[in-house]
């Protein structure tokens, strides 16, 4: 039942015609005719003869289905993990897309495949080629290894069965057989791949890839606004098909994550400005951000898991107006303000503005997120990340918080706090901020600033949890801001 | 050894049921649910389901040609509501289309009328009402009420143990195709196919020798597809009767976990009573079991809850009491345990209560009761093994639990607000199906010409590695490499009446059927050999590493070859045998008997942090003491062993099913809202050391069922998370309530009590 007129990508500035797209999956050229709008994951069990892939949760939480998506640069293709319940055909035009069967070698199990077979780190199966995947996503781009890097490549895959000792002794095998010189003198993608070739990690054929995507249409990458409005706007969508696959399935799109004026993380009067389609994983990965706020790789490294933040854009992840969203508390915290664009005007609103109400948004017409901006802190300021939820990782929080404030002889200046799973929407605690503003940093005032939170903040009962323990939790993330020593810039 | 199957997995080879390549014409079916938990059907319109694109059919109660009825102990469930719904997911109506997608949009273009009636969503609303599933069960040993006098100390209580989603990550599946004259195969992921073929042809108006059920393999089931896989088989069964085509059912994540139920919660009543050196004298409890809308497997779960009501202690005076009680939720089934965890946490919390009114640790009072050979338990029968002490003595001296102590004294003392906790948690299970007649199995082997070995039997493969066992017992008893033998699918035409792998039992009973049935073609192999070899009665003829020997001696005659001189003797190189547990029998009428074939014991130490500021905590590490007796699979038992525990440890501390306030709708029907252990969440280290297996040498081949046992270690985790907390707050009082979610340790911590 796939309507004709969809099974092309659009041009979203009607430049060029429409165009079928084209991939190639494992070591076979597809040109599709399904929508845009399709899964991987539908296309993939549906359209093909490649089962290794399953569906599990459709929702980017268990893994099952996850591919290795990989997007060709100048010096080759850059691989990630990436979930296929989460990722449409119109996002992987001239890609390379690998699935399980895409891994097998003829002349026997990868190293990897050979770990997790000598240590039982499988038993039911169904979850362990996603398993596979992610830990090749993982030597495809680790400049260490590590367990620790290790297990953080498996953030977004469960298993029901093993409880996963054997598959961290499959990854410790893993660490151990091999060098980390190897690949750290391999930091080009060519060059990664060439290795992993050799070491029988992929099978020869990884190797003619790049030559043969060639052939590929790129995208259309001409810059004009006007016709941003003639679809629905998916930038990473991780969220957005978690929510309404089906509906979008034959919907026309318009994928805004693969250009390349809308990504970019630079530092221009003193202030840090990040284009909407970076994605969570890069900002955490930027040295820029690093330089800024260093504990930011580490809290980002709370959002999500890998797979996701390796699509999840910082833009997505505001536009979804989560009163909850991670990536809003932070930069709450950091003062950041968002720029929007309808293709003639620049508009700036300040993020604590921004949210009108449930899920409601102050931006007009046509216009679209173009970036977010914030002042680089000052060396000395504070900035902590508190969030809590049932699990620490791959979990909504129940409560999140972030703060960022200056200490001036004991004395608090310019502090900001940030508070989501409270209210409507991401909040700015302004009460709990006036209050501590130029006070003395000690225990009755942080007992008073957090009584002030309590009161400003309006959390209802839901999953995440009752609304007096959301209260609760907030006031006990007012004292971790406060009393931490940590967080210290 | 290795777990066979995963050679498959690590290149995603293996084949699950929503694998299987789709005959051409297939159908898709999806089903239209009650929304309500509890109504009467007044109207239901489908004439816009039918007319929409792609729809084949919808089909109603009416269109069952057979019975209406899916129950299997109790006849409480049907298939398709016909007046009443009782349930919010019990299923009403199936709609048949070309597509998945368009069989969806079918069902919501179905004009459902329900009238609402009142719902009962908890245990004891149900109890008061006298809704009970089944008659009330009692175990008694001694003399509970005139004990409680000679106690010094008595503690009085109530604990309550949350369900659990299974969380399979193959969801709930089946195809069912035609066959010739009217004859239907069903594949199904489905841990019973006995029972679905049964089923099958009790709704399908047929003879159950006209439906054929083949399981290949399962994404996980964990009990979870003993009963409840039966209903989607079913429904594909009943579509393709209707339209003569091959249909297919997967529900996706949320209708699983909407639509099926889950392991039991329990709201219990309990009494201790001990001397003052810590001697349990007398226990009584009341199980009040939430069995949801049907039986289902209830009563014999509710069964088991009675049968580990005083876990691996002895205690000479017990009144168990189990209620079972019907409610307005999805029917609760199987899972791993089977009523037993929620038994073993009621007595854990009692101790735990005992010790804070007596000041004696709770590790003093578990090590003294602890079960000696010889004792017995309140069902009769007697405790014949040792294991219970040696493990725990053994996982003191092993795992330095006294210093461990002392070093978790000092990290508390200079952390404020991190605090460590540690718990010990025996266990003793016992393996058997309670229900007597289910302890059969049968097993049917092929030797093929080339020396190739083919074997059918009744377990199902889910992950647990069963196939693997049975593959090396047959290469065993044939003394040929594994490589030799294959298990195929568990198939109703080549086993048949098979019991569902389940109760642990699935390597011991298919294993030692499989074991008789290589004997028997192995004993026809040494009599042709006798005859090649032209050999006198007193030689010693043996078949080892692929040769036959004589008197220790290898010949020229290799396996392959003894195989062929066989088949050209026209002797057969097949055989199928039958396996029953032997002596074990139980009295419904005294309650009493020898049920378990033996029992599984062992002992786990927990340690945790718990950051009290935030309410959060981490499972540090695990170590277990653990008896598999002579095992046949280390790496597939220790496996078993380390899975079991974090599953465990999900369901006392963050798996918590959270129903809309007030009703039965439950709202973490995902796996972004019901958190299941991830592998940050497992423990740092897990270290798990077997006992030195000892005489009597009880399950196959000496080894001992390893399924179910370790899932108790987890609940190890909640009274470590409690131990932390006290070193916090001395006075701190959760409640005997699971999960601990960090919700309620930090709401049980007076840094927050106003």
């Amino acid at each position: 039942m796939e309507s004709m007129h969809l099974t092309y990508i659009y041009c979203p500035y009607e430049r060029c015609e429409p165009y079928m797209i084209g991939f190639f999956l494992n070591n076979k050229k597809i040109q599709s005719d399904r929508s845009s709008g399709t899964l991987v994951l539908d296309f993939i069990r549906e359209q093909t003869s490649l089962t290794g892939t399953k569906e599990g949760c459709r929702e980017g939480d268990c893994g099952a289905c996850m591919v290795l998506l990989g997007r060709p640069v100048k010096n080759g293709i850059i691989y990630n993990a990436v979930n296929s319940c989460l990722l449409t055909l119109g996002e992987i035009q001239g890609c390379h897309v690998v699935t399980i069967e895409g891994l097998n070698r003829s002349d026997g199990l990868t190293p990897i495949q050979r770990a997790f077979f000598d240590r039982v780190a499988s038993q039911c199966g169904f979850c362990t080629p996603g398993m596979i995947i992610s830990i090749t996503g993982f030597f495809l781009n680790t400049a260490e290894l590590s367990m620790e890097a290790g297990i953080e490549a498996l953030s977004g895959n469960i298993c029901r069965c093993t409880g996963y000792q054997s598959i961290k002794r499959a990854i410790q095998d893993l660490c151990e057989v091999f060098s980390g010189d190897e690949l750290r003198n391999t930091s080009l993608p060519e060059e990664r791949v060439a290795l992993l070739v050799k070491l029988h990690f992929l099978p020869d054929y990884f190797l003619e890839v790049p030559r043969n995507l060639k052939d590929f249409e790129p995208y259309c990458l001409e810059t004009q606004q006007s016709s941003l409005d003639k679809g629905v706007l998916v930038a990473g969508g991780t969220d957005l098909y978690i929510q309404k696959a089906e509906e979008l399935r034959y919907k026309k799109l318009v994928f805004l994550s693969n250009r390349p004026e809308m990504n970019f993380i630079h530092v221009k009067d003193k202030h840090c400005h990040i284009g909407a389609t970076v994605t969570i994983e890069q900002i955490r990965r930027s040295d820029v951000i690093r330089g800024l706020i260093p504990s930011l790789f580490k809290t980002l490294g709370l959002v999500s898991s890998t797979p996701i933040r390796n699509r999840a854009t910082l833009g997505g992840n505001i536009i979804n107006a989560s009163p909850i969203g991670d990536m809003t508390i932070i930069f709450l915290a950091l003062g950041a303000s968002v720029v929007l664009n309808n293709g003639t005007k620049q508009r700036r609103v300040p993020l604590e503005k921004f949210f009108l109400g449930y899920k409601k948004l102050d931006i007009k017409g046509t216009e679209i997120l173009d970036s977010l901006f914030f002042p680089i802190p000052n060396p000395g300021d504070r900035f902590n990340f508190e969030k809590v939820a049932k699990r620490r990782y791959l979990d909504i929080a129940s409560v999140n918080s972030a703060i960022l404030f200056r200490e001036e002889e004991g004395i608090i200046r310019e502090i900001r706090i940030s508070a989501g799973g409270v209210a409507p929407v991401p909040m700015l605690l302004r009460r709990t901020c006036e209050y501590l503003s130029e006070k003395k940093l000690h225990k009755q005032v942080i007992d008073k600033a957090a009584e002030i939170a309590a009161i400003e903040v309006s959390p209802i009962s839901d999953v995440r949890g009752s609304a007096q323990y959301k209260t609760v939790l907030l006031k006990q993330f007012i004292y971790a801001h406060l009393m931490s020593k940590k967080g210290l810039l | 050894m290795k777990h066979f199957d995963a050679e498959l997995h690590v290149q995603g080879k293996s084949i699950f049921t929503g694998d299987l390549p789709e005959p051409e014409g297939m159908l898709h079916a999806a089903v239209l649910v009650s929304p309500v938990a509890h109504g009467r059907i007044v109207s239901i319109k489908a004439e816009k389901a039918l007319d929409h694109p792609g729809v084949h059919a919808v089909l109603f109660a009416k269109d069952i040609p057979g019975e209406n009825q899916i129950g299997n102990i109790i006849m409480d469930e049907q298939l398709l509501a016909e007046d009443i719904v009782h349930f919010i997911g019990e299923p009403v109506a199936i709609v048949v289309a070309e597509s998945p997608i368009l069989a969806r949009q079918g069902v919501k273009l179905i004009d459902l009328n329900i009238e609402e009636l009142p719902a009962v969503t908890n245990a004891r609303e149900a109890f008061k009402l006298g809704n009970l599933i089944a008659p009330s069960r009692t175990f008694s040993v001694g003399d509970v009420d005139s004990a409680w006098a000679s106690c010094d100390v008595i503690v009085k209580g109530t604990a309550e143990t949350g369900g659990q989603e299974h969380v399979y990550l193959e969801t709930q599946c089946a195809m069912a195709v035609p066959a010739e004259g009217d004859a239907i195969c069903i594949y199904s992921s489905t841990q019973g196919p006995s029972f679905v073929q049964k089923i099958a042809a009790r709704v399908l108006g047929i003879p159950i020798h006209m439906v054929e059920v083949n399981v290949t393999r399962l994404g996980g089931a964990f009990g979870g597809k003993e009963d409840q896989a039966t209903p989607w088989a079913v429904i594909c069964a009943l579509a393709t009767q209707h339209l003569g085509k091959p249909v297919k059912l997967v529900l996706s994540m949320r209708e699983d976990m909407i639509f099926t139920g889950k392991r039991h919660p329990y709201s219990s009543d309990f009494k201790i009573g001990m001397n003052k050196e810590g001697k349990i004298l007398a226990w009584e409890v009341n199980y009040f079991q939430n069995g949801g809308a049907a039986s289902d497997l209830s009563t014999a779960i509710l069964e088991r809850t009675l049968f580990h009501c005083t876990n691996s202690y002895f205690i000479p005076n017990v009144k168990a009491t189990g209620y079972c009680c019907k409610t307005n939720i999805a029917p609760n089934t199987a899972f791993r345990g089977f009523g037993a965890p929620q038994a073993m946490f009621v007595l854990e919390a009692a101790i735990c209560a005992a010790s804070k009114k007596t000041g004696v640790k709770p590790s003093v009072i578990q090590e003294t009761n602890l079960l000696n050979t010889g004792d017995y338990f309140p069902y009769g029968m007697e405790y014949r093994g040792d294991e219970v002490r040696r493990s725990w003595k053994k996982v003191y001296e092993m795992f330095n639990v006294d210093e461990t102590r002392n070093r978790i004294m000092e990290f508390n003392r200079n952390h404020k607000f991190l605090k460590k906790g540690l718990s010990l948690m025996p266990q003793c299970f016992g393996i058997s199906f309670t229900n007597t007649f289910l302890n059969q199995a049968n097993a049917l082997v092929h030797v093929y010409t080339d020396g190739s070995i083919g074997i059918s039997t009744g377990a199902i493969e889910m992950g647990q590695g069963v196939n693997s066992k049975i593959r090396q017992i047959a290469a065993s008893v044939f003394s040929v490499d594994v490589s030799k033998t294959r298990v195929e699918t568990t198939n109703t035409t080549r086993s048949a009446n098979t019991s569902p792998t389940a109760a642990s039992t699935g390597a011991d009973m298919n294993g030692n059927a499989t074991k008789i049935a290589c004997e028997n073609i192995r004993k026809r192999l040494l009599e042709v050999a006798k005859e090649l070899l032209k050999s006198s009665e007193d030689d010693r003829i043996e078949l080892v590493e692929g040769y036959v020997l004589l008197n220790g001696k290898r010949t020229e005659i290799s396996w392959e070859k003894l195989v062929n001189e066989t088949y050209i003797r026209r002797v057969s190189l097949s055989s199928q045998a039958h396996y029953a547990t032997p002596g074990i029998f139980f009295d419904k009428n005294t309650e009493k008997g020898e049920p378990f074939a033996y029992h599984v014991a062992g002992t786990a130490v927990t340690e945790v942090t718990v950051d009290c500021l935030r309410g959060t905590y981490h499972i540090d590490g695990v170590d277990i003491v653990h008896d598999c007796g002579i095992s046949i699979n280390p790496l597939v038992d220790i496996g078993q062993i380390e899975g079991g525990l974090l599953q465990g440890i999900g369901l006392v501390t963050i798996e918590e099913l959270v129903y809309d306030k007030g009703s039965s709708r439950l709202v973490s029907d995902s796996m972004s809202t019901y958190k299941i252990p991830d592998i940050y969440f497992a423990p740092d280290k897990v270290n798990v050391e077997f006992l030195e297996p000892k005489d009597p040498y009880v399950g196959l081949s000496g080894s001992k069922a390893v399924g179910e046992p370790p899932f108790m270690y987890g609940i190890g985790a909640w009274f470590a998370i409690l131990d932390a907390m006290k070193a916090f707050d001395p006075n701190t009082d959760p409640g005997y309530i699971t999960p601990m979610t960090p919700e309620r340790v930090l709401l049980s911590l007076p840094l927050t009590k106003e």
